[in-house]
């Protein structure tokens, strides 16, 4: 057990346990500052997996934008406090948690009978040049309409969101 | 570290996403979820990516365009949710059903 | 010549096509049309007869139509030998004058074209039975007449009874053809093949087993007592009067009754070949023409009383056949053709001009109407059979071969002896019986004084022609039954060897001429002065009645049979039909419509439940996919 996986196992925890609080409190916003935890970690992890720039993209664009997006719409949206509010019935409750075990199991088996015994080597963070080299040159078509989809979710969400 | 380090966290993630999808009531909550989800599918891609050693680092890069598409999506997702809003004054998506029978 | 055979039924099949698709527009209704094609057909039946007088061979051609198997197919043919050739003749000839008649007859007539469209079917029909090689054409040809029975009986369907009358005629013939349907499956299993010399080959050497055509010529058979209205399915022939005149000469008399009389002669060796069959119709044959004769004693219509007649003549055909009397027994046909569509063809004349079907409405016609009168006095007098018009010669054939079967001694036939002397017997009780009620009927119609309304008078040249003509061919028919190349050496084939030229017994031909006069004398006697205040059986009550009600006979049939089918079989089915059959139709669309409104449910409009069946649904595809296709 080395540190990096010391280190990753830390991180999991935390992580995983963010993301339960965010199912499962009962006020939005605290949701939503868990949800910051959980996104957070997800970042250390890709540190752990050799990847800084999508960490820091992670951090940047979820943490510091999609999130506050969400808390902007609690704000709007006037979102109320409380379980019996916030949460399904107690029936779609325990189908929820049925589905989402059921998941949960049938991912873990599979992944595990594939690949059970593989190891990810040490190896040294991917440079940012090499990234965006493949980025530029062999992704540049979806990077395009990438763009393409942003600018029109820009335009969809202004004209959505007009008042009228 | 092994795979499945962190192809398990993010089945873990993926699996807490979909409860949260399908047991909340406020669409907000919801969209929460779905960014767990998300992160969760980015988890995943940049874990092989790394086990594959991959040269063109496709995994990486495929994670950045799920980040902006992520984006994209948290974006109009909201600006529905306002709409619907402003109409209903609720957001309980459960009262959202006029596509019923 | 022989090779164009197939245009004489051909051209009036055309011609019924013709007339229904075109024929109200053409002028004069079409009825040129359908003339034209049996006069080109009766033509040429001319020339092949005369081809045969001549001594030409017997012409056969098929072609093969449907296969079934590997082994088995459905020929397309015809056999154009010297039977057919005569039978062609009389066909033609008949439907010729008929129609010729009818120009005249059925003017005015709303359904003037169809009339004639039916009868140019009918014709085809006839005459693709009587030129067919093989079985299962005769069959086609059969029905055809049948269904062209039903349309023309019914041609005035407006009134019920009309409608009715074609109905029982067509039921009846149908129980007839079931049992010739079986008949006919039965030689073609045996025979490996429909066709009809196959079938006499199988029967004369010995390949079918005689139980297998006993069965098979029995079965035959019901078709002709069908539709030769032997007893006991004769009961439709005289309520098939309610069709016009020109019907009734043209079907009921001289063609489609004689069909079974036909078939009977087409297939003669397989009957031959099963005396037991033949002893039967020689029974059926004596039953039938006694009781017919009786039942024509005490009719008050003039057409019932010829439609009666024809049953017993009709018995007298079938009774030649019985007692070995090949040639006789189509001597006969050939005779009553002429005679009998004459008398028909006549009454309608009256009937016409005294606007009734009734006796009891006529009499003294014979001045107001001489040609008419004429021509049925000959017509009347060849059906009692006095020399030498033309029933006398085929009449005494008849009697003749039933003396030498029956007392004779001469043995060549299958029946058997008693058989045959029941039938020579009835014979000369049946002619006794003619002679009177014709004599009767020439008395009530012609005698005395006119009992009816208004001022009858003698028809136009259209309708008198035809009976001149058919008159001096009822007169001078006789006459092929004479000499060495007469009608019995025309008809032989390998396997029936004629009965000669008509053998002469003098003895016989002075006792049937002397009952023949003694009818016709106590006719005139009873009736010189027309109708009596009462018939003179009417003193016999009981008798009375069962002739009346036609031996009970059609009271039997309606408790009996139709009863029970109109007034159970036929709900049951209905029922049947309309709830199971319509019932799994209908609930075939009310199941499906029950499922969709089970399943709308699932169109909850929540987003969270599509998700989730989603998830599940993914979940569920991975198991199997990977249980599937193996880890």
């Amino acid at each position: 057990m080395n540190g990096q996986e010391v280190a990753f196992l830390i991180l999991a925890v935390i992580g995983g346990l963010a993301g339960l609080l965010v199912v499962t409190s009962r006020n939005v916003v605290h949701a939503a500052l868990y949800l910051v935890v959980a996104l957070a970690s997800v970042a250390g992890v890709y540190l752990l997996l050799a990847a800084p720039f999508v960490a820091f993209v992670q951090v940047i664009i979820y943490v510091g934008a999609i999130v506050v997006l969400l808390l902007f719409g609690i704000m709007l949206t006037r979102a109320p406090v409380g379980r019996r509010v916030l949460d399904n019935t107690l029936r779609a409750r325990v189908g929820a948690f049925v589905v989402g075990a059921g998941l949960f199991t049938m991912l873990t088996v599979f992944l595990a009978g594939a690949f059970g015994s593989a190891r990810i080597s040490n190896q040294a963070a991917t440079a940012t040049a090499a990234l965006g080299e493949s980025l530029f040159r062999n992704y540049v078509l979806p990077f395009e309409a990438v763009s393409v989809l942003l600018l029109a979710a820009l335009i969809g969400a202004i004209v959505l969101a007009r008042r009228d | 570290m092994p795979l499945m380090y962190p192809l398990v966290f993010a089945a873990f993630l993926f699996s807490v996403g979909v409860y949260g999808v399908l047991a909340r009531r406020n669409a907000v909550m919801v969209l929460m979820s779905i960014e767990l989800m998300l992160n969760a599918v980015n988890v995943n891609l940049v874990a092989f990516n790394a086990y594959l050693r991959d040269q063109l680092v496709s995994g990486q890069v495929f994670a950045l365009f799920v980040i902006a598409v992520a984006a994209a999506e948290v974006g109009i997702g909201l600006a529905i949710v306002l709409l619907i809003f402003r109409n209903r004054e609720t957001v309980n998506i459960d009262e959202v059903d006029l596509l019923r029978w | 010549m022989e090779k164009l055979a197939w245009l004489v039924p051909a051209l009036p099949l055309v011609a019924w096509a013709v007339l229904l698709l075109l024929g109200k527009r053409l002028p004069g209704g079409g009825a040129a049309v359908g003339i034209l094609a049996v006069a080109i057909g009766w033509v040429i039946s001319l020339a092949i007869l005369f081809g045969v007088i001549g001594g030409a061979d017997p012409y056969h051609v098929s072609v093969e139509w449907a296969p079934i198997g590997a082994s088995f197919d459905i020929p397309l043919g015809m056999t154009v030998d010297g039977l057919a050739a005569v039978m062609m003749v009389v066909v033609t000839t008949i439907s010729l004058f008929v129609q010729i008649y009818s120009i005249s007859y059925m003017r005015g007539d709303e359904r003037y074209t169809l009339f004639f469209a039916n009868l140019s079917l009918f014709t085809a029909g006839m005459l693709i039975v009587v030129l067919a090689d093989n079985l299962l054409l005769l069959l086609f040809g059969w029905e055809i007449m049948g269904i062209c029975s039903y349309f023309l009986i019914g041609h005035y369907w407006e009134d019920v009874a009309n409608a009715r009358a074609a109905v029982k005629a067509f039921l009846t013939t149908r129980v007839g053809d079931l049992g010739f349907m079986a008949g006919i499956f039965v030689f073609a299993w045996a025979a490996r093949s429909f066709e009809i010399d196959r079938i006499i080959e199988g029967v004369t050497t010995g390949e079918i087993s005689s139980a297998t055509v006993t069965l098979g010529a029995a079965l035959l058979f019901c078709g002709a007592i069908g539709k030769s209205g032997q007893f006991p399915l004769h009961t439709w022939l005289p309520d098939a009067m309610a069709g016009p005149t020109p019907v009734s000469a043209l079907i009921h008399a001289a063609t489609m009754v004689a069909a079974g009389v036909f078939l009977v002669a087409r297939m003669y060796p397989v009957f031959e070949a099963s005396g037991s069959v033949l002893n039967e119709i020689g029974i059926l044959a004596s039953i039938t023409m006694l009781i017919a004769a009786l039942l024509a004693l005490v009719q008050d219509d003039i057409k019932r009383v010829l439609a009666y007649s024809t049953v017993s003549q009709l018995a007298y055909m079938m009774g030649a056949l019985s007692v070995g009397g090949y040639s006789a027994g189509i001597f006969h046909l050939f005779t009553h053709a002429f005679f009998k569509a004459l008398l028909f063809l006549a009454a309608g004349v009256i009937i016409h001009a005294v606007h009734s079907n009734n006796m009891s409405e006529m009499g003294g016609l014979a001045r107001a109407m001489p040609v008419t009168f004429v021509t049925f006095l000959v017509g009347a007098l060849a059906l009692t059979g006095i020399a030498p018009l033309a029933g006398f010669w085929s009449k005494d054939e008849i009697l003749t071969d039933a003396w030498n079967a029956g007392f004779g001694g001469a043995g060549e036939a299958a029946t058997s002896q008693s058989v045959a002397q029941i039938v020579f017997v009835t014979g000369m009780v049946t002619a006794f019986l003619t002679a009177l009620y014709v004599g009767r009927m020439l008395w009530l119609t012609f005698g005395a004084a006119f009992r009816g309304q208004g001022h009858p008078r003698e028809a136009d040249a259209g309708m008198l022609f035809p009976l001149v003509v058919l008159a001096v061919g009822a007169a001078l028919a006789g006459f092929v039954g004479l000499g060495d190349n007469s009608i019995g050496t025309w008809i032989q084939t390998e396997e029936l060897p004629s009965h000669g030229p008509a053998t002469l017994n003098l003895g016989l031909i002075v006792a049937t001429t002397a009952i023949a006069l003694a009818g016709l004398a106590l006719g005139t006697v009873l009736y010189r002065r027309g109708l009596p205040e009462r018939e003179y059986l009417e003193r016999f009550p009981l008798l009375w009645k069962t002739l009346q009600r036609k031996y009970f006979l059609d009271d039997l049939y309606e408790q009996g049979i139709v009863r029970a089918v109109v007034g159970a079989l036929a709900p049951a089915t209905y029922w049947f039909d309309q709830r199971v059959i319509d019932g799994v139709v209908n609930g075939a669309g009310l199941g499906t419509r029950r499922l969709a409104r089970g399943l709308r449910y699932v169109q909850s409009g929540q987003a969270q439940w599509y998700a989730a069946a989603l998830f599940i649904g993914v979940v569920g595809l991975a198991v199997v996919a990977t249980r599937l296709i193996g880890n």
